[in-house]
C-alpha cells in the first residue's frame, strides 16, 4: 500500500506546474529547431527528439527516485555530495569541451554535464550539515564550514569556465540565513551591490556624498535618547568609502573588456548614445536580439512555428538559454506571463511545503531547491528580458539540456519525496 | 520575518517581470512588417513594362535587355584579373575600385560590377561567365525609343527617390518609376504589378526557404500596352520644322479631343535618358537654364494669344447682341484710347466682321469689346459675362487633360481690375482693359489651349477635352471625361461668321502666301508683342508668331495651334508650320517644297541669341535672309532638335 499513500500524500500541485514548464519548453523547443524536413518528432537526431528523450529519462528518474526510502537522501548525502565533487574534478583530465567550456563527460550517445547533478548533491549535502545536531549556525567556525560546502563546488566549476552555474551556489546560502544567520551578512553583502552600481554609475564622490548625507539625517531624525555608536558608524563609512574606491580599480584593471561591455550596457554606463547603439549590436547581440523578438511578440504572438526571428536564427542558443526568447515571440505577452506565473507559484508552493516540514533536514534542503530554482529563473529571465547582464545560465525545466533536466528532475523530486514522507518522520 | 522574506521577493520579481514583459510586448510592440523583419526576404519578380504605340499602331517605345554584370564578393575565388578585365573591356584599376565598393556595401549581397553591356558582350560572356564564381549576369529592361521625336510626350522613367518612396509604398528601392510625360501619367497601367516571393533568412542572411510556404508570395501582373492619339509622322515632322525654333505645337482632333501632335522646341531625344550616360546628358539637359529642353512649351508655356483671341470676342459680341455681322468700326489706321492713338496694320477703312477677321483689324474689335460693354449697366457685369465666355473655351483653367503638367494661363476678371483700380464704373472700363479685345494684356494661354479653342471653334460650339491615351491593350478609352463633349457657352448659329472669316484669312487675308491645295483651312494669325527684362531694363523682343487653324473648314479634322517665339509676324513661321502639318496629316505628303525647305533650315537661334549678346539690337528684322542657317557644322544634338 506504500505506492497508494505515496500517490495521496504527493504534492500534485508542484507535479502540475513541473510537466506544464516541460511541455511548453518541449514545444518551443520544437518550434526553435524546427526545419521544415517533416523528421517525426521521434527522430533523436533533432534536439527535440533528444528532448523528448531526456523528459523520458526523467520520468524514469523520478520514478527511482519515489522508490527510494525517503531516509536514503539524508543518509546518503554526504556520499552523493563526494561523488559529485569527484566529478567535478574529474572534468579538469577527462572533460570534453564545448563550446570553450570543459563542462562535460563524453558518454558516447550522450554528454554529461556533472556542475548540474553537483546542485541537486550540494542543497543535500548543506541541509545535512546545518540539520546536524553539532551544527551551530551562530558560530563563525560552523558559517565557515557551511559555506565552505558551497564553495567547493563553486572553485571547481569556475575554471571550466562556467561562472554562471558557480554563481548558483551562492544563492545557497540563502539556506544559511533562514536557519540562524544574522540578517546584516546580507545586509553588507546588499549594500556592497549597491556601492559597486553606485560607484559605477555615478563616481565615488557622489557615493561619499549621499553616505554622508544619509548619516546627517540619520542623526537629525534619531531618538534623543539614542545613543550614537560613534565608532562603528565611522568605520562602516570609511569602509564603504575605501570599496567605493576600489571599485574602480577592480573594474578598470581587473575586469576584462567583455566584462566591462557588459556592465555598461546593463548600466548604461555609455552616455553616446551611439556607442550605446553599438554595444546593443556587438557585446549585447543577444540581448538585444531576444529583446527585439520578444517585442515583435505582442499581446498574442505570432503563433506555433511562426515565429520569423526563431526562425531565422536571430537569438542564438535559442533552444536553450535563451527558449524564453520563442515563447514571447510566438505565444506572445500571454506565453511570458504564464511561465512568469508558473515558476512564482511553483516557488511560493515550495516554500509553503517547505515550511511545513518537521524535519529540519527536509526544510533546509527545502529551501535549497527553492534557492537554486530561483537564482536560475531570475538570473535567466532577467537576462533574455533585458534586466540583468547576460549570464549563460538554463531556465528550469524548459530550457533544452539533459543533464540540467535530469538535474533540475532529481533537486525538486527528491524534495517532493521528502515532503510526502513528511507525517512519519516522527515516529 | 525571514519566512515572508523570500515569498515577498519571489512576488515582487514575479510583477518586476510581468512589469518588463508589458512595457516590451504592449507598450513598445512593434510587429514585424514582412518588409522590415530581419529574418525575411523579399525577391521581386519584374514584368515587362508595356509598350507604347502610337494612332495608327506604330511603336513608340518598346523595351530593349539589357545586361549588368553583378558581383557577391563574399563568394568570388582567386580569379585571373587580367583575364577576367579585358573579357568584360574594363581596366584592372576600375574593376579592383568597384569589387572593394561592393565589398563594403556588403560582402554577402549583390552589387552591379558592370552597368548596362551590349547584346553583344552578353553573348560572348554568358558562356564564360561560369568560370567565375561570385560573378553572374542580371537581365533587366530598359526603355527603347523607336522614335527620335516626342520626348515631351513620352516622359521617361527613372530610378524612385525618397519622395517616391514615402508617397507610395509600393515602390523600393532601385525600381524604376515613370517621371514625366505618358510614363509618369500612366505609370500604374504601364507598369503593371511585381511579383514577391518571400524568403526565411537566418541571422547570416542565408535562404533557409520559402516564407510561410509562399502563402504572402504574389504573382507578377504584367504591364500594359497602350495606345496613344499621337501620329508618329506627324509628331517626327513637326520636330523637324521646329528645327531651331523655339515654341510649342498641338495640333487635335477636334470631333474627339485626341491630341494628334505636341511638339515642344527645342527638346532632345527621348533615348538620351536611357543607357550608361543617362546622368550626363540630363544634367546637361536640366541646367540649360536658357531654351529649357526640358520644359514643356507646348503645354505649359503661357503667353498672350494674340490676334487668334479676336475670334473669341466676335463670338462673345456676335452672342451678347452687341454686334452682328453686319455691324461696321471704322479703322483710322488705328483706333483712340483716349487721346492716344493704337496703330493697326489692316490698311484702315471700314470694317466688318468679315474683314475684320481676316485682315485682323485692331480698331474692330476694340470697338466691338467697348460695345459689349455698353450692353450692360456696369463694367464689372460686363466683365463677369465676358470673362465666362472666355471660360467656356477652356481657357484659364488646366483642361483635365491627361497630361503630366501644364498650366491653367490666365483669364482676367472683374475681381482683378478691382484689386488694381479699384471698384467701381468710374475706376475701370473696356477702354482700360481694351488689350483684351485684341488678345494682349491679362489673356494667358498655352499652345495646348489654343488648340482646344480652335478645336471649339471647328466644331462650332464644344470640345472634347483634349487627351493623350487611346487605347489600353488594345480596347478604346471609355473615360467619360474624354468622350463627353464640353459646350461653350456661344450658340451654334454664331460660328459660321466668325468661321468665314476665318476662312478668309488664307484666301485673302494675312495668311494668303500660305494657302494648302486642294484644302480649305480657316486659320487665324497672331503677333503677339513681348518683352524680356535684360539687366532690369524692361526690353522688347521681336514679336511671337502665332497661328491657329483647322481645316476642312465643312468637317474639321485637325485643329492645331502654333506658337513660335521670337518669329516676328504670325503667318511667318507660325502659319509656315501649321500649313506644312496640316497638309501633312490631310495628304500625307508635302506638295510645296521650297516651303517645306525653308522651315526645315531656317532657324531662330540668332534671334534667341540677341538678348543674351550683351550689345544692341534690332527687333522684327524683315529680312528673310537674317534667319538663314549657319554653317553646316556639328550641332548639339539636343539644343538644335
Amino acid at each position: 500500500m506504500v505506492g497508494k499513500s505515496l500517490l495521496k500524500r504527493l504534492d500534485w500541485l508542484s507535479v502540475f506546474i513541473y510537466l506544464a514548464l516541460l511541455a511548453i519548453g518541449w514545444v518551443n523547443i520544437y518550434s526553435s529547431t524546427f526545419t521544415d524536413t517533416d523528421a517525426s518528432i521521434f527522430d533523436f537526431g533533432t534536439l527535440h527528439g533528444k528532448q523528448l528523450f531526456f523528459i523520458g529519462a526523467s520520468f524514469v528518474s523520478i520514478i527511482i527516485i519515489m522508490a527510494l526510502e525517503a531516509g536514503f537522501y539524508e543518509r546518503f548525502s554526504s556520499l552523493l555530495y563526494v561523488i559529485a565533487m569527484v566529478l567535478l574534478l574529474g572534468l579538469f583530465p577527462f572533460g570534453k569541451t564545448i563550446a570553450g567550456a570543459t563542462s562535460w563527460y563524453d558518454l558516447g550517445f550522450i554528454n554529461l554535464q556533472p556542475s548540474e547533478l553537483a546542485k541537486a548533491a550540494t542543497a543535500l549535502a548543506l541541509a545535512k550539515y546545518l540539520s546536524d545536531i553539532q551544527t551551530d549556525i551562530k558560530r563563525r567556525k560552523d558559517q565557515l564550514y557551511a559555506f565552505l560546502v558551497l564553495l567547493i563546488p563553486a572553485i571547481l566549476i569556475v575554471p571550466q569556465p562556467d561562472p554562471g552555474s558557480a554563481m548558483v551556489f551562492f544563492a545557497m546560502a540563502f539556506v544559511i540565513f533562514r536557519e540562524g544567520l544574522p540578517l546584516y551578512y546580507l545586509g553588507i553583502f546588499l549594500l556592497a551591490i549597491l556601492i559597486f552600481v553606485a560607484t559605477l554609475m555615478f563616481g565615488t564622490i557622489w557615493v561619499g556624498i549621499s553616505l554622508a548625507l544619509l548619516i546627517i539625517l540619520f542623526l537629525l531624525l534619531k531618538k534623543k535618547t539614542f545613543k550614537v555608536p560613534i565608532f562603528p558608524m565611522a568605520s562602516v563609512v570609511v569602509v564603504a568609502i575605501l570599496f567605493s574606491l576600489s571599485v574602480n580599480f577592480v573594474f578598470n584593471n581587473v575586469f576584462e573588456q567583455r566584462h566591462r561591455d557588459r556592465f555598461s550596457l546593463w548600466l548604461r554606463l555609455e552616455k553616446d548614445p551611439a556607442k550605446l547603439e553599438k554595444i546593443r549590436k556587438t557585446i549585447g547581440y543577444n540581448t538585444y536580439q531576444s529583446e527585439k523578438a520578444i517585442e515583435s511578440g505582442g499581446f498574442f504572438g505570432k503563433g506555433f512555428l511562426e515565429g520569423t526571428r526563431t526562425k531565422g536564427d536571430f537569438v542564438p542558443e535559442q533552444h536553450s538559454d535563451y527558449i524564453f526568447t520563442t515563447i514571447g515571440e510566438e505565444w506572445g505577452f500571454v506565453g511570458t506571463t504564464t511561465v512568469v506565473l508558473l515558476f512564482t507559484l511553483l516557488l511560493l508552493r515550495l516554500v509553503y511545503l517547505a515550511e511545513r516540514q518537521k524535519n529540519p533536514f527536509s526544510r533546509m534542503y527545502g529551501y535549497g531547491v527553492i534557492s537554486i530554482l530561483f537564482v536560475h529563473y531570475f538570473v535567466n529571465i532577467g537576462m533574455v528580458i533585458g534586466l540583468l547582464p547576460t549570464v549563460g545560465i538554463p531556465l528550469p525545466f524548459s530550457s533544452y539540456g539533459g543533464s540540467s533536466m535530469l538535474g533540475f528532475t532529481a533537486l525538486l523530486f527528491i524534495f517532493l519525496k521528502l515532503d510526502s514522507n513528511r507525517l512519519k518522520e516522527g515516529f | 520575518m525571514k519566512k515572508i522574506l523570500l515569498s515577498s521577493i519571489i512576488i515582487i520579481i514575479g510583477i518586476t517581470f510581468i512589469g518588463r514583459l508589458s512595457y516590451l510586448q504592449i507598450f513598445s510592440f512593434s510587429p514585424d512588417q514582412v518588409l522590415e523583419d530581419p529574418a525575411i526576404k523579399a525577391i521581386y519578380d519584374y514584368p515587362e513594362r508595356g509598350y507604347i504605340y502610337d494612332r495608327n499602331g506604330k511603336l513608340l517605345v518598346g523595351n530593349d535587355p539589357a545586361y549588368d554584370v553583378m558581383v557577391i564578393p563574399r563568394e568570388v575565388k582567386p580569379l585571373d584579373t587580367l583575364e577576367f578585365c579585358s573579357l568584360l573591356d574594363i581596366d584592372i584599376e576600375k574593376f579592383r575600385k568597384q569589387l572593394r565598393r561592393a565589398r563594403i556595401y556588403s560582402p554577402r549581397l549583390p552589387s552591379v560590377l558592370v552597368h548596362q553591356l551590349s547584346k553583344e558582350d552578353y553573348a560572348r560572356l554568358q558562356e564564360k561567365m561560369r568560370r567565375y564564381p561570385g560573378f553572374y549576369i542580371q537581365k533587366r529592361s530598359l526603355r527603347y525609343y523607336d522614335m527620335k521625336a516626342g520626348a515631351n510626350v513620352l516622359g521617361y522613367i527613372s530610378e524612385v527617390n525618397e519622395r517616391d518612396l514615402r508617397k507610395n509604398p509600393y515602390y523600393v528601392q532601385g525600381e524604376l518609376t515613370g517621371r514625366t510625360g505618358v510614363e509618369k501619367v500612366y505609370e500604374d497601367t504601364l507598369r503593371g504589378r511585381k511579383g514577391v516571393q518571400y524568403i526565411q533568412k537566418d541571422r547570416f542572411n542565408r535562404d533557409i526557404g520559402k516564407y510561410k510556404d509562399g502563402l504572402l508570395d504574389v504573382q507578377p501582373v504584367q504591364g500594359k500596352e497602350i495606345s496613344l492619339t499621337i501620329d508618329k509622322d506627324l509628331q517626327e515632322y513637326g520636330e523637324l520644322l521646329m528645327n531651331g525654333k523655339w515654341g510649342g505645337v498641338v495640333a487635335i482632333e477636334p470631333t474627339s479631343g485626341e491630341i494628334l501632335t505636341m511638339i515642344s522646341g527645342p527638346t532632345y531625344d527621348p533615348s538620351l535618358l536611357v543607357g550608361r550616360k543617362r546622368s550626363a546628358n540630363y544634367s546637361k539637359l536640366h541646367y540649360d537654364s536658357i531654351s529649357k529642353p526640358t520644359f514643356d512649351r507646348s503645354i505649359s508655356f503661357e503667353k498672350s494669344p494674340g490676334s487668334p483671341f479676336k475670334a473669341i470676342n466676335a463670338l462673345i459680341a456676335l452672342q451678347e447682341g452687341a454686334i452682328t455681322p453686319s455691324t461696321t468700326f471704322t479703322c483710322y489706321h488705328g483706333f483712340y484710347i483716349g487721346r492716344n492713338k493704337k496703330g493697326c496694320h489692316c490698311g484702315g477703312g471700314t470694317r466688318r466682321l468679315n474683314d475684320g477677321i481676316y485682315k485682323s483689324c485692331n480698331a474692330y474689335f476694340v470697338g466691338a469689346y467697348k460695345k459689349l460693354f455698353e450692353q450692360f449697366d456696369s463694367n464689372a457685369k460686363a466683365m463677369d459675362v465676358w470673362e465666362k465666355h472666355v471660360r467656356s473655351f477652356g481657357l484659364g483653367s488646366y483642361l483635365g487633360s491627361d497630361l503630366h503638367t501644364g498650366r491653367p494661363g490666365s483669364v482676367p476678371s472683374t475681381a482683378l481690375y478691382n484689386k488694381w483700380y479699384g471698384e467701381g464704373d468710374s475706376r475701370w472700363s473696356a477702354v482700360t482693359t481694351y488689350s483684351n479685345a485684341i488678345g494682349q494684356g491679362e489673356v494667358n494661354v498655352t499652345p495646348i489651349q489654343l488648340a482646344n479653342m480652335t478645336a471649339a471653334i471647328a466644331n462650332r460650339g464644344f470640345y472634347y477635352t483634349p487627351h493623350i491615351l487611346k487605347k489600353v491593350d488594345g480596347e478604346d478609352i471609355s473615360d467619360p471625361k474624354f468622350v463627353k463633349p464640353k459646350y461653350t457657352t456661344i450658340d451654334k448659329r454664331h460660328f459660321e461668321p466668325v468661321i468665314q472669316g476665318m476662312a478668309e484669312v488664307y484666301k485673302r487675308g494675312t495668311a494668303q502666301y500660305i494657302q494648302v491645295p486642294d484644302i480649305e483651312i480657316a486659320g487665324k494669325t497672331g503677333t503677339v508683342e513681348n518683352f524680356m527684362v535684360i539687366d532690369t531694363v524692361r526690353t522688347q523682343l521681336t514679336d511671337n508668331s502665332v497661328f491657329v487653324a483647322f481645316a476642312p473648314v465643312d468637317k474639321p479634322k485637325i485643329a492645331i495651334a502654333v506658337y513660335i517665339q521670337n518669329g516676328y509676324y504670325g503667318a511667318r513661321y507660325a502659319g509656315h508650320i501649321a500649313s506644312l502639318l496640316i497638309e501633312k496629316y490631310l495628304k500625307g505628303e508635302i506638295t510645296r517644297k521650297d516651303l517645306e525647305k525653308r522651315m526645315l533650315e531656317r532657324t531662330l537661334e540668332s534671334e534667341y541669341a540677341k538678348p543674351y549678346s550683351g550689345e544692341e539690337f534690332k527687333i522684327n528684322e524683315y529680312d528673310w535672309s537674317k534667319h538663314a542657317i549657319k554653317p553646316e557644322k556639328e550641332k548639339d544634338t539636343i539644343s538644335s532638335r
